[in-house]
């Protein structure tokens, strides 16, 4: 073995990645595709940029995580 | 069935929801929130009272890391709802209508519980954030205390490319974020910057330390395809 592979993992950068403030001005798009469409194929078509960085970054992570589960919400007290 | 952070905000039997979100959608459509009197005012009580809501169990669901409970976590709350429903009433003529109405608002309460806890990060008083704790560097990796001699090299070679290789901005950033641990909106808010800046200052030092490591033979020259994932854990 050449390296750690979790250092590995965390060294490496996606090109694609869009950066906070970008993912963040979408977030309200993409967390609508995400409960659109279980897959996420559709919001990963939409949006590689921002998946790459939700790859990368928790806090944003965390964030689509807390909105995407809001809706949600909103969603099965409607049903 | 639901998660436990879903039914938490769904509300339970004795505290049921009082705020039907499709109403608040409505109101935004035939603008409510733009007018006056009475019925603004009553839109303006069921938003907040939604983003309380939510902001109550978004700290719940991250409280884990910070155990923030009863009175502060409720004080934490209401201030995530105060600024968020600012932050709103601000920004209303920017909403293009791309999505619901609420799910454009409720961004807003999750952004502001962020920048609280990252504020209440640094009531721990063990915190230090300029000390490098390199001791840290092979649990923070994943490695195994039998095999931390096996690569005692390469964590050298990691702590020289920190070292001289980042610029100082970079290297506090890394040190912070990478070898002690700091929450990146803690870090944004004791350095006055940020989330997309530190963040962008932390990518730009993760390349050029894998570069510099490549470049020695310790990790791979070329880079693995980058997962094709929404990035956005489900639970």
């Amino acid at each position: 073995m050449r390296g750690w592979a979790e250092l590995e993992r965390f060294l490496q950068t996606d090109p694609r990645d869009v950066g906070c403030e970008q993912a963040l001005h979408v977030m309200h798009v993409y967390v609508e595709l995400l409960l659109d469409d279980a897959t996420g194929a559709e919001a990963i078509r939409r949006f590689p940029g921002v998946a790459a960085h939700l790859a990368a970054c928790d806090p944003c992570a965390e964030d689509f995580e807390g909105l995407r589960l809001a809706v949600r919400a909103d969603e099965s007290a409607g049903t | 069935m639901p998660s436990a952070d879903e039914a938490d905000l769904r509300g339970s039997e004795t505290t049921r929801q009082s705020v039907d979100p499709s109403e608040l959608d409505s109101a935004f459509a035939t603008g409510v929130f733009t007018g006056t009197g009475a019925p603004r005012e009553a839109a303006l009580a069921a938003l907040h009272e939604r983003l309380l809501r939510i902001a109550r169990s978004e700290l719940h669901r991250r409280s884990g890391h910070d155990r923030i409970t009863g009175p502060e976590l409720d004080d934490l709350a209401h201030q995530s709802a105060d600024d968020a429903l600012l932050a709103i009433l601000a920004k209303l003529g920017q909403f293009r209508g791309e999505s619901r109405f609420t799910t454009w608002a409720y961004g807003f309460v999750i952004l502001e519980v962020s920048t609280k806890l990252g504020r209440h990060f640094w009531r721990r008083p063990t915190t230090v954030l300029d000390a490098a704790g390199w001791d840290q560097i092979p649990d923070r990796f994943g490695r195994q205390p039998e095999e931390h001699a096996l690569h005692s090299d390469l964590l050298a070679a990691i702590r020289r490319a920190i070292e001289e290789d980042l610029t100082p901005r970079q290297r506090q950033v890394f040190v912070a974020i990478a070898i002690n641990q700091v929450p990146l909106d803690a870090l944004v808010d004791r350095l006055g910057s940020n989330r997309n800046a530190l963040y962008k200052t932390m990518f730009d030092a993760r390349r050029k330390l894998r570069a510099v490591l490549a470049a020695h033979g310790y990790l791979s020259a070329e880079q693995p395809d980058p997962a094709t994932t929404t990035g956005v854990r489900r639970s």
